[in-house]
């Protein structure tokens, strides 16, 4: 038996117990990690995310924005009425749509649409949207978050799953932004001035030379 | 007696607990002065602690932590199970009475300069069990799961959204999936059911330990100042010299003031009720204004009056900073005066704190940067604004609700208050000033001019001319009168009429 001071059997052994005891606390710590990540893993390469429809594209008229429900394409058995979401369809003609998430850019409320006005208005902290979803006023940073769309037999459908938040939203969900800036105008020819350098706030800009169509992304150009 | 006697002493035989009871008890010496009613927050908070452990476990016997029954359990709890709307009833109040001592006790802690040295490290745990409380509330905010609950979810999510690179991954771990739904629930009850309050009850025993150890804070005299070198032995002594045994000389005000607390969260839960539910967490209901507790008001207030270019920022970096603060606190200022009276910027810093949370939790009450929803349908012009008014005036005014103007604008006090109240709008912008208000918007006002027609932007702009106080003229562009006298009149035109030209005529 050794006598070293350093190093005793009884202290060896303490220290290999230790030693076994952190060996297996890691082997359990992978699928401890794996689990309380499963959320996360689990929507790696979009697997959220899938296809799903919102009703026959006659259930929308043209020129029109209705709400529309749909169930989330993930659900748990728990979920209860949690998956149903809610969100504003937009018909800006034959072809063409625009799909907006239900949450404000701002931090996620629920925007109302005002047909009367042509605006989204958030019930939370003030924000306003104008009809093609760009920003009008108010605290949002940018556009309504829109979900990419197309049309199949006959049905509109969505690309959707995940709850759009700002930070994640700029990735897959194309949102509308700011509109141009309003040249100054004269106190004499407001109208004169407002028909040739209108915003887009009633959908699509007169000219689509402003950028409008390419910064949102799939969204069709305007017609 | 003898026989409750002999049992103790079998229980004593074998706990050998009566010793340490006595140590911190009746064996335990405090200074005098500190037997007073500033004293007694922090027992108060654990008395309502431990109100919220028994009524949150007596909640857990009906309560279903589960997306599709949570809410509906909570109504059998409300308005089946006998008395288990008292039982909610108390576990809310409770938790609005904890949130609000926790704060107390902090305040007094730190105008007494209690966290000086070589009480740093109570302090510290202190700011983490304040963090916990917090977290509480909202996770026991999240368990209510109704609608406010549920957009309150979005908000978090949104906000933890834009944490750079991992606000995504966050918010998918915090919602427990891609959206918020049954395994959100699942894992904030996880929270506020086993993990917090396994944390709470840890630190609250270091927090107790400490104070046993270090003995309570001496009540601070001005000009005793704290000095590493010295202060223990200052301490022991004042104890020795001054002291009274904790129990009972200090220990009936702390009863007293638990029994009172206690009564007031009975008082409160018997008189106003439960909190919720609201309505159904369902999604797809929209008509819906979600509110934060009183707890979270000021934040909510922030959200809504920050710039936006500031407000990421200030979500991120605000948070990280304000504790940090209170965490270096102890270190900042460990030695030196612990007397309020002679620290006035500990003071003023209370007093704008106050100031600060008070006023944005007051406006939060009122929410004007918030639309009214209903307004434009709801309130009625006053009569008074349309007495004697023209066809064209009136249909402007049809105009001014149907556009939902009303929502974010108030004429005698009714309508929102997004936008300024325009009863003397008339005073303020002239006529060209008004046309262009309304078409270009600007000022946070959305742009109408794509949502009016040339003949209702002129019926709207002559209703909001006749928007002004009797006796006082609405606002004229001086200049115009000027160059209209100056310039040689266009054959067949008037003087310059008191109605200006309509809107409509300008038009190309």
């Amino acid at each position: 038996m050794s006598q070293d001071a350093n190093i005793t059997r009884r202290g060896f052994l303490m220290q290999a117990g230790i030693l076994l005891n952190g060996l297996v606390a890691l082997a359990l710590a992978v699928p401890i990690l794996r689990y309380v990540l499963a959320s996360l893993t689990r929507g790696r390469n979009n697997a959220y995310l899938s296809w799903v429809a919102l009703g026959p594209v006659g259930d929308f008229p043209e020129g029109e924005t209705r709400l529309a429900t749909f169930r989330n394409p993930f659900v748990t058995p728990t979920d209860g009425k949690t998956v149903d979401t809610a969100c504003w369809v937009r018909r800006v003609d034959a072809d063409h749509f625009q799909v907006f998430a239900i949450n404000c850019a701002h931090l996620g409320c629920p925007v109302r649409w005002f047909p009367q006005s042509g605006l989204f208005m958030c019930p939370c902290h003030g924000g306003a949207y104008y009809r093609d979803g760009s920003r009008a006023s108010g605290p949002p940073e940018r556009g309504l978050f829109e979900y990419p769309y197309k049309i199949s037999n006959g049905a509109l459908t969505i690309q959707a799953g995940e709850l759009p938040t700002p930070g994640d939203a700029t990735a897959r969900l194309q949102g509308a932004t700011q509109p141009d800036q309003l040249v100054a105008i004269g106190p004499t020819n407001h109208f004169a001035n407002l028909s040739a350098n209108a915003p887009s706030a009633a959908g699509c800009p007169a000219a689509t030379t402003n950028g409008c169509a390419e910064l949102l992304g799939k969204r069709p150009p305007c017609a | 007696m003898r026989l409750i006697n002999q049992i103790g002493e079998w229980f004593e035989h074998r706990l050998q607990i009566a010793a340490p009871i006595r140590e911190i008890t009746v064996g335990h010496r405090i200074p005098r002065n500190t037997a007073s009613w500033f004293y007694v927050f922090g027992s108060a908070a654990l008395t309502i602690f431990m109100l919220q452990i028994v009524t949150g476990i007596l909640l857990a016997l009906i309560y279903v932590p589960s997306g599709a029954e949570a809410w509906t359990s909570l109504q059998n709890l409300n308005h089946d199970v006998a008395l288990g709307w008292f039982i909610r009833a108390l576990h809310g109040w409770g938790s609005n009475f904890m949130v609000a001592v926790v704060l107390i006790h902090m305040v007094q802690v730190f105008l007494f300069g209690a966290y000086k040295f070589p009480r740093e490290l109570t302090w510290i745990v202190g700011v983490f069990l304040l963090l916990m409380t917090l977290g509480m509330a909202f996770s026991g905010q999240v368990l209510r799961f109704d609608q406010d609950a549920y957009w309150g979810l979005g908000i978090g999510a949104s906000i933890a959204s834009r944490v750079p690179i991992m606000g995504p991954a966050i918010v998918k771990i915090m919602l427990g999936g891609p959206i918020i739904a049954g395994a959100t629930l699942s894992r904030f009850f996880a929270l506020h059911v086993f993990v917090i309050p396994g944390m709470l009850i840890l630190f609250v025993a270091v927090h107790l330990l400490m104070v046993l150890k270090l003995g309570i804070n001496e009540w601070p005299m001005p000009g005793r100042l704290v000095n590493r070198a010295t202060y223990e032995k200052e301490y022991r002594e004042l104890e020795r010299t001054d002291g009274i045994p904790f129990v009972p000389n200090g220990i009936w005000k702390d009863m007293f003031f638990a029994a009172f607390i206690l009564a007031a969260i009975a008082a409160c839960a018997i008189y106003f009720g439960p909190f919720g539910p609201s309505g159904a967490p369902d999604p797809t209901i929209i008509q819906t204004a979600p509110r934060p507790d009183y707890f979270f008001l000021w934040l909510y207030a922030l959200l809504s009056l920050l710039p936006p270019a500031m407000e990421t920022p200030a979500l991120l970096i605000g948070p990280v900073v304000a504790i940090a603060g209170l965490l270096l606190l102890p270190f900042l200022s460990g030695e030196g005066e612990k007397s309020w009276r002679r620290r006035p910027i500990a003071v003023l810093t209370i007093l704008l704190v106050a100031v600060i949370l008070g006023t944005f939790t007051h406006l939060a009450g009122l929410a004007p940067w918030s639309p009214q929803m209903n307004a434009w349908s709801g309130d009625p012009v006053p009569a008074r604004f349309l007495h004697g008014t023209t066809a064209l005036q009136r249909q402007g005014a049809l105009i001014f609700q149907s556009k939902q103007c009303r929502n974010c604008h108030s004429l005698g006090e009714l309508g929102g208050q997004r936008g300024p109240a325009l009863d003397s709008v008339a005073v303020r912008l002239t006529q060209d000033q008004l046309i262009r208000q309304v078409i270009q918007g600007g000022g946070n006002m959305p742009a109408y001019g794509k949502n009016l027609n040339p003949a209702e932007t002129t019926a709207l702009v002559a209703f909001l001319e006749t928007l002004h106080p009797q006796g006082q003229p609405a606002a004229r562009d001086a200049s115009r009168d000027q160059v209209l006298r100056e310039s040689p009149p266009p054959p067949n035109s008037p003087a310059p009429a008191q109605s200006a030209p309509s809107p409509s005529t300008k038009q190309p």
